[in-house]
């Protein structure tokens, strides 16, 4: 629990500039209950991603208009119950508590109404105003089970909404009964659950003893039932405000009932129980679901972790089919003649203009630009996977291998998201639960291929070795994930002492993907991208330029060339000489800059472009080398800003740094010695 | 008849074998996290998935939760004999 006025960006933010007076709508609900589906079909274009302040969790807010009304929207983070297990549970109560939402819609599932009302069953002691949104109508009619919205709206007290949320059914009478709420056309009569009958006379007993200190805006209530549920931050908010000695009494309470979170979770199912006989008529089930037929393949040890393989295998496939002929088609079609236009226009101007302007600026960023159909084609199969409900299998499936490292399956699901981009893997390491475990992964998680380094080895890979490009970087795949997995096994011996954490993960039903969830994921991660070319692949770009210009018009004895050669010695063990090694250095701040930096270092020549270039000055080793050290380097600007985000300690970031340095470097030296052996 | 119960750990049962929670061994932070996703004493799970080794799938109040074989050794749980 932290002061509610600690953060005062949190209620500005980027709704700023929208009318303070638009009625704020909070959405809650649990994970996998079509949350995200109904924020994407409210807001549509107009939401904003960013970050919960002071924390790395997912903040998503928008706003949308309704009878010339405008409504502002957040998403809160998707939680099972609202008790402070994880920074999401309480980023969710700390922002109903202080921001106080017109409107709490709670998102459930009425295909399994019996887990996701407990989320209602903790919101209804937050004092919020609720309307509970139905969700998944249509699964719950596909297993013939029938609900009955009105009578759980009798039995709940709260308005209810039947809806669809991937069909967009029910979004209009949703926001309908919102208004009639908000205008007062609907009297809320809450019936919150108690705790079980054996528990409430020591419920009261604490009550009575924290009444008078419980800090505004928490309710006495709610605050003496999270002292009960043994509630980390409530306990030490408490022991701020408390005066020692009633703090010493209410922990002699706590002490003699410290399995109360029990009573207070079974009062709740207890409460969930009866709303359930009275609106939901569950008939004997006799078929077998598609999502249990379905996981007999996809979560069986052995066939899963087949169907897995198959699957990363026809993701990459398609990235390379569809993405690379386009990237390809972008660069000699648009960026190379972009330069050669761009250098007869400024035909007049200074050679300085002329070749910042096409080499510098057209040579660097659009090359990189190139790229985003690759990436385009992998967010969109990222997504695609992660709709449909196959991720939480590929987590299960993976445990056993992630045991290896000492880790379990859920830290499979950040490394697989590394795949795409490091950022959002070392982000997405807070669905673990224990520190170790988290420390552990973001050590290895740079060591996942990026789209970024398979870009750079989709654009060198096959200007060396032809048709036979497509096996070298499956190699570079599987030498970065033995390095992980050896890396991993190692750090884990040595540093973390062989500790495990506990592996409890919900396996959700597989579900027919939604083409506007794609369809936006795919658009934030693109323009996130689009917007990194913009700034920091642009600026190193130009440094990168201007350096090989700077101090006489002459790259070879220009600043970039003499500072190539300084450290040339150790790109010799590896086999690079110093514009490999320039290139390595430059993408620092993001590993797609390597290519723009040898556009820039061998000036993109209209005919044979930069691939052909590069196939000509370098031997089959030195690329070969090139590619292993790219794929293994220090993590990316980006990346080691993240690290430093999450571990909050600079001790682990420049770890996290050496040791990938350490691995690239011998895997380079090693890999580029043994091709020359081999006689490459 | 004489009442013939079974007590056992979540992760001894069988593929699908039902069987009622009695108590939790785990660490606090386990035990919560358990009880948001539907565990609590009395309430009856269904062995989805068990293959002897690696991570589970145990079917609890509707909902399919996947558990690892050393957390799911720490729940204890009663069956009849008879089944």
């Amino acid at each position: 629990m932290s002061d509610c006025h600690e953060n005062p960006a949190q209620t500005a933010s980027h709704l700023a500039v929208l009318d303070v007076d638009a009625p704020l709508i909070a959405l809650a609900g649990q994970p996998n209950m079509g949350k995200s589906t109904l924020f994407n079909l409210l807001t549509g274009l107009n939401q904003h991603v960013g970050n919960w302040p002071g924390k790395t969790v997912e903040r998503r807010e928008g706003h949308f208009n309704l009878d010339g009304r405008t409504f502002r929207l957040v998403d809160l983070p998707g939680t099972y119950s609202l008790t402070a297990n994880s920074p999401e549970e309480v980023i969710a109560r700390e922002f109903i508590l202080c921001e106080q939402p017109s409107v709490v819609v709670a998102v459930v599932s009425a295909a399994n109404l019996e887990r996701s009302l407990y989320l209602v069953a903790e919101l209804a002691a937050l004092d919020a105003t609720l309307v509970v949104a139905l969700n998944m109508m249509d699964v719950a009619a596909q297993e013939g089970l029938h609900v009955e919205p009105q009578v759980l709206e009798a039995a709940l007290g709260l308005p209810v909404v039947p809806m669809t949320a991937s069909r967009a059914e029910g979004v209009r009478e949703l926001l309908g009964v919102v208004q009639e709420v908000l205008n007062g056309k609907r009297t809320l009569g809450p019936r919150p659950p108690e705790v079980r009958a054996d528990h409430r006379e020591v419920l009261e007993k604490i009550e009575g003893l924290v009444a008078a200190y419980v800090p505004a805006p928490y309710p006495q209530s709610w605050v003496a039932l999270k002292l009960l549920e043994g509630d980390t931050e409530v306990a030490r908010t408490m022991q701020a405000a408390l005066p020692s000695e009633i703090w010493e009494s209410v922990q002699a309470v706590l002490r003699q009932h410290d399995d109360a979170f029990l009573a207070v979770a079974s009062g709740r199912y207890e409460w969930i129980g009866r709303m359930l006989r009275a609106a939901v008529t569950r008939p004997k089930i006799g078929q077998i679901g598609l999502t249990e037929r379905l996981d007999r393949w996809a979560a069986h040890p052995l066939w899963g972790l087949f169907i897995l393989a198959g699957i990363l295998g026809l993701v990459f496939g398609l990235t390379f089919t569809l993405g690379t002929p386009l990237q390809k088609w972008l660069d000699g079609q648009i960026v190379v003649p972009l330069a050669g236009l761009a250098a007869e226009g400024l035909a007049g101007a200074p050679s300085w203009l002329r070749g910042l302007v096409s080499n510098g600026l057209i040579g660097g960023v659009g090359s990189v630009l190139t790229f985003l159909p690759i990436l385009v084609v992998f967010f969109a199969a990222f997504a695609l996977l992660e709709d449909v409900g196959y991720m939480a299998r590929a987590a299960y499936v993976m445990d056993n291998l992630m045991h290896l490292m000492g880790l379990h399956g859920k830290s499979f699901l950040p490394l697989f998201l590394g795949f795409g981009c490091n950022v959002p893997a070392i982000m997405g390491t807070r669905v673990i639960d224990s520190r170790p475990a988290r420390l552990l992964t973001i050590l290895i998680a740079p060591l996942v291929p990026c789209t970024a380094r398979m870009a750079v080895v989709a654009f060198i890979a096959p200007a060396f070795f032809g048709a036979n490009a497509i096996w070298v970087s499956w190699g570079l795949v599987l030498l970065s994930l033995l390095a992980l997995i050896s890396s991993g096994g190692l750090l884990n011996r040595v540093i973390f002492k062989g500790q495990r954490s506990a592996f409890i993960m919900e396996m959700p039903l597989y579900h027919i993907p939604n083409a506007r969830t794609i369809a936006l994921l795919v658009w934030q991660r693109s323009l996130s991208f689009v917007k990194k070319a913009g700034t920091t692949i642009l600026a190193m770009s130009l440094l990168v330029w201007v350096s090989s210009y700077l101090p006489d018009g002459n790259l070879n004895t220009s600043f970039l060339a003499r500072f190539g050669h300084f450290i040339e010695p150790v790109g010799r063990w590896m086999g690079l000489d110093w514009r490999l090694t320039v290139a390595l250095l430059a993408s620092f701040p993001a590993k797609e800059n390597a290519i723009a930096t040898l556009g820039v270092l061998f000036g993109n020549s209209p005919k044979a472009g930069l691939a052909g270039t590069l196939a000509a000055s370098f031997s089959t080793a030195s690329a070969l080398s090139f590619l292993v050290v790219t794929m293994l380097f220090i993590p990316c600007m980006a990346t080691v800003a993240v690290t430093k985000q999450e571990t909050n300690s600079w001790g682990w970031t420049l770890l996290s740094v050496f040791l990938l340095l350490a691995i690239s470097v011998a895997a380079g030296a090693g890999v580029y010695h043994l091709a020359v052996l081999l006689g490459q | 008849m004489p009442e013939n119960k079974l007590r056992i750990s979540l992760s001894e049962m069988t593929a699908g074998q039902d069987a009622t929670v009695l108590a939790f061994q785990g660490g606090r932070m386990v035990n919560n996290r358990l009880v948001s996703l539907g565990f609590t004493p009395g309430v009856l799970v269904n062995m989805t998935q068990n293959y002897g080794r690696g991570p589970l799938i145990v079917t609890v109040r509707g909902t399919r939760v996947a558990l690892g074989r050393g957390e799911a050794a720490k729940i204890i749980v009663e069956r009849g004999s008879n089944e």
